[in-house]
């Protein structure tokens, strides 16, 4: 395994199982991340995300099922392949002593001199925006701090594969929004294979190029992460990540790219190019979604989607409202503000203007292909 | 009360006067305290680790069994300690009983499932996520086992304590196999009890407290290294 590049390693594994006791907590049939780029795992809380981490990460050996890195087969053994790692987890887990004794930790024991760990813990903590921190006691630093810390005891070691796992969840909005931009920002420069584990769907967007959602030990969705947050497979998926089951639908019209998806009722626009006949399952992402009030003008705009429906759910989720539309039996879910429900006094049994651009439909072939 | 104050007298009296055969008992009490309780410590802190920081088939038992030897009469195990090495006993042989030496394997015996039992659940409180995150940074196992027992360490200085005290403190095993012969295997305690069947109240409270401050300046000194480290923790 060479150490002459930077770039990160890809990781491979397939045929992984992990059983505590009787219960399954992990059966993958394959998880894939290419190299240099970063990998969200999503899922509720014991989906089993942490401990596919840890067999992903070389710290535990799965039951079955072999990891690789560029297609080499490693496992927990395997010094050298360990050294290439790293991770920080949700509790920063900061040992006692100076933050420089903790950044310096993985140096020691790969007993680089004193010097260049000196230097190499200088540039880290810099890197992350502790300059000058080095001798203050690690177990006096706050919450955010702690995990800066813990996120340069993993850079310092210039890893190819990242491992972080729920590295945010433990902040407050604020801290977590500036250090999620400060992660997302480093990982792309160092250009390490990332797995980034997470039950947050926004920081799962904002960190990860592919992304698979967990349920119960088991993928239930992989892909890009656009793809995935935009056509969930099923409901409990969709209903995981804030959106709305996808639409069952056929392809009426196909032209320059642009198809017209017959979905129950309703058509809608959407970009791609399959053939006419095909059966489709669409979806959109209730952020991508605007309501006008029935009988408002609508402004001129690229969104190809006009539709009319009845609000049928107004739920509160934190500082925005998810609303669902029912247009000619199709659910499209919407994401308002609050100043906007009140502004269009938006209730249940609300007549409203569906709009959203033909491009921020996803569309995917129905595994039943055509129906006739 | 008066006997009391009497003795009390006594006490202080000859413990500012000194005498050979007062340092030879505190002599002999350290010399066995101290062998007992560094062999308790290599035969327990690595038993402790193992119980408190690895999973494996028969740990519970093991623990179980620890427990019952912490709880164990220092009287009990000085019998049995008597019956093996007495002339009849299988290890006979060796001729060590009512030695300093069979009187620090009695002791050892006590101290050595103490500091195994508290060396186990001050390991065990180490967060597995924290032994994880060393692993993940590259630790060896032997790395991993040494920054756990780090992190445990105020714990595990405590366990050896308990394991100096439970030594220090304990009659009824070195009485059976030491025979408490003066000049030769009496130690504080057992002078104690000695000096009390004589009526020597005076004379027995003196090496009472003897023993005492003993005790006192040990825990002193742990109790000042574990606040020195929550202070460095916290500087």
């Amino acid at each position: 395994m060479t150490t002459a590049t930077r770039i990160g390693l890809a990781v491979r594994a397939e045929g992984i199982r992990k059983e505590y006791g009787k219960r399954v907590v992990v059966d993958v049939d394959r998880v894939d991340i290419p190299a240099g780029q970063t990998l969200a795992l999503l899922g509720p809380s014991g989906a089993g995300k942490s401990t596919l981490l840890a067999v992903l990460g070389l710290l535990e050996r799965p039951d079955a099922g072999q990891v690789y890195l560029d297609d080499q087969p490693v496992n927990t053994k395997d010094a050298a392949a360990r050294l290439q790692m790293a991770a920080a987890f949700q509790n920063p887990y900061l040992f006692k002593g100076t933050v420089a004794d903790n950044v310096a930790y993985g140096l020691r024991l790969r007993k680089m001199p004193a010097a260049g760990r000196r230097e190499a813990v200088a540039g880290t903590l810099e890197r992350v925006g502790l300059a000058g921190w080095e001798s203050r006691s690690a177990l006096t630093l706050s919450g955010g701090e702690a995990q800066r810390v813990a996120l340069a005891r993993a850079l310092v070691l210039k890893p190819r594969v990242l491992l972080l796992d729920e590295p945010l969840s433990s902040l407050d909005p604020l801290i977590k929004g500036r250090l999620m931009q400060d992660f997302a920002r480093i990982i792309r420069e160092e250009a390490m294979t990332t797995l980034y584990v997470t039950h947050d769907q926004n920081e799962a967007m904002a960190m990860g190029d592919t992304m698979v959602i967990l349920r119960d030990g088991k993928p239930v969705a992989c892909g890009l992460v656009d793809d995935v947050m935009g056509l969930p497979p099923d409901e409990w998926t969709a209903c995981f990540i804030g959106s709305e089951a996808p639409l069952d639908g056929r392809v009426t019209g196909s032209v320059d790219g642009l198809m017209d998806i017959e979905v129950g009722g309703p058509v809608i626009h959407a970009a791609g190019s399959l053939e006419p006949g095909a059966r489709v399952l669409a979806g959109v992402r209730p952020e991508d979604v605007l309501l006008f009030e029935g009988d408002a003008q609508i402004p001129r705009s690229t969104a190809r989607n006009q539709l009319v429906g009845t609000v049928t759910e107004v739920q509160l989720q934190g500082v925005m409202y998810h609303l669902v539309v029912d247009v000619g039996g199709a659910r499209i879910a919407s994401r308002v503000s609050r100043a906007s429900v009140r502004e269009l006094q938006l209730e249940e049994g609300s007549e409203v203007q569906v709009v959203f651009k033909a491009t921020a439909v996803r569309v995917r072939p129905h595994e039943d292909g055509h129906d006739g | 009360m008066p006997v009391l104050v009497e003795a009390l007298v006594t006490a202080i009296s000859m413990l500012f006067r000194g005498s050979t055969e007062l340092w030879n008992v505190i002599f002999v009490t350290f010399e066995v305290a101290i062998i007992s309780t560094i062999a308790g410590v290599v035969l327990g802190a690595p038993l402790g680790f193992v119980m408190g920081a690895t999973r494996f088939r028969g740990r519970r038992t093991l623990i179980a069994l620890t427990n019952t030897g912490m709880a164990v009469p220092p009287v009990v195990i000085g019998l049995v300690v008597m019956m093996l090495l007495s002339r009849q006993g299988p290890l006979g042989f060796l001729g060590l009983l009512y030695s300093v030496d069979a009187m620090a394997i009695a002791q050892t015996i006590i101290s050595t499932p103490v500091i195994a039992g508290l060396t186990a659940a001050a390991v065990a409180s180490v967060p597995y996520k924290l032994r994880l995150q060393a692993r993940s940074l590259g630790a060896s196992p032997i790395q991993e086992a040494l920054l756990a027992m780090k992190e445990a360490r105020l714990g595990v200085v405590a366990a050896v304590a308990a394991g100096f005290g439970a030594v220090v403190r304990g009659v009824g095993a070195v009485m059976m196999v030491g025979g408490n012969i003066e000049g030769k295997t009496r130690v504080l305690t057992t002078a104690i009890v000695q000096e009390s069947r004589r009526g020597e109240f005076g004379t027995a409270l003196a090496f009472g407290l003897i023993l005492m401050t003993i005790t006192f300046g040990l825990n002193g000194l742990i109790t000042w290294y574990q606040h020195s480290h929550e202070r460095l923790g916290r500087s």
